[in-house]
């Protein structure tokens, strides 16, 4: 096996945005399982009555990361050609406190806002044109933001690399975060919410 | 769970029935992670949701004003070479699976309904306005972060970015922090 596949030529652009359809119909799929379809789900998170916005996520990251990490430890995977965002620290942890204010108000994020309009929820729908405005701004004043936009690169910068340990190691250590979070989120649950009664 | 009813033209609908409870968050979380796997497999990428949005915006304003667009760095990376399409590109065609396939599950459990969603001490008017408002802060904040919770906190994520991480860490750190202020549109 010679993954990944696309990266290897084994199929053109054309059929690789048939398969962006099909991954999408995936995401979707589990998106709207998980109960991201609905902001009051989504919100009961920072209200402590029901974690699975952190759950979900994080079983989601502990998954692929195990799965990419064991391909490529068996030469099935060719870990290098798997692309990494690039880190602008100080940009993104700005824009991730400015995500946080908008997750909370808005009560989506990009894609759970797709699906919530796909199945009906109005709010979702104007969430979604909320956030293609806020983008157009974003574009029409990007000559003033992109001094800040571009300040920070890292490159590909891992967490590996952040603390110097070796990658399966860290891993390890995010198999070990994740369950210890696991933890934590079931006992807060209780606490918050003892009846198990969400606001649906 | 209520019964079916009759209508008018006496077909007998089910859309009274109890939506179907949604999946343990544990197990979606797996079936989540096997899709990101995939795209990691079959494609070297992984998922994404407002990149596709600005793509539908960068598109649109090269549609209302060619030259404008093209003066604009923002823009132009995501128009691409002058004479391509900018909606023939892998994430617009996967927010566009997204959205079918967020469709397939909730009619499969019941749960696609006209609603809007919000705590019982919200106006409807308010609650919209929120979502646009919110919306928007969110469109400039995953914008400033280059990706949101999906090409930023679960791609990146699982390819142990430090960017990604310090993302995630912020979104949800940011979030906790204004929960209080807006706890009447949700409880």
């Amino acid at each position: 096996m010679n993954a990944p596949f696309y990266k290897f030529g084994l199929f053109g652009e054309d059929a690789s945005l048939l398969v962006a359809l099909f991954i999408g119909i995936g995401f979707g799929f589990f998106l709207e399982r998980a109960g991201f379809g609905s902001a009051r789900k989504l919100a009961a998170q920072f209200y402590f009555t029901d974690l699975r916005v952190f759950k979900v996520m994080f079983v989601a990251i502990v998954t692929a990361m195990l799965g990419a990490f064991w391909l490529s430890w068996l030469g099935l995977l060719d870990y290098t050609q798997v692309t990494v965002p690039s880190t602008y620290l100080v940009p993104q942890i700005f824009g991730g406190l400015v995500f946080g204010v908008g997750f909370v108000m808005g009560g989506y994020c990009p894609g759970t806002c797709c699906v919530a309009a796909a199945t009906g929820r109005l709010d979702g729908v104007v969430h979604l044109f909320g956030m293609i405005s806020g983008i157009l701004l974003f574009g029409e004043l990007y000559s003033f933001i992109e001094g800040f936009y571009t300040s920070t690169p890292m490159g590909r910068f891992t967490l590996p690399d952040l603390l110097q340990l070796p990658f399966g190691l860290t891993v390890f250590l995010v198999v070990l975060l994740a369950l210890a979070g696991f933890a934590a989120a079931e006992r807060l649950e209780k606490k918050f919410n003892p009846s198990g009664e969400i606001p649906s | 769970m209520s019964e079916p009813f009759a209508t008018d033209h006496g077909v007998i609908v089910s859309d009274r029935a109890e939506p179907r409870p949604y999946m343990s968050p544990y197990l979606a979380g797996v079936g989540l992670g096997l899709v990101l796997l995939a795209a990691y497999v079959v494609m070297g990428r992984g998922l994404g949701a407002s990149g596709a949005f600005t793509s539908f915006v960068a598109a649109g304003v090269e549609t209302v004003a060619p030259a404008h667009a093209r003066s604009n760095a923002f823009y132009t990376e995501y128009l691409g070479d002058p004479g391509t399409n900018p909606l023939k590109n892998w994430l617009v065609f996967e927010i566009i699976g997204v959205a079918i396939g967020g469709l397939i599950s909730g009619m499969l459990a019941g749960r696609v309904r006209k609603e809007v969603e919000k705590g019982p001490r919200i106006s409807v008017n308010k609650r919209l306005f929120f979502a646009f408002v919110g919306g928007g802060i969110m469109g400039i904040g995953s914008k400033l972060a280059r990706g949101c919770t999906s090409g930023q906190a679960l791609t990146g994520g699982a390819m142990l970015s430090v960017g990604s991480w310090a993302f995630m860490i912020a979104v949800f750190a940011s979030a906790y922090a204004v929960a209080y202020f807006f706890r009447r549109q949700w409880l």
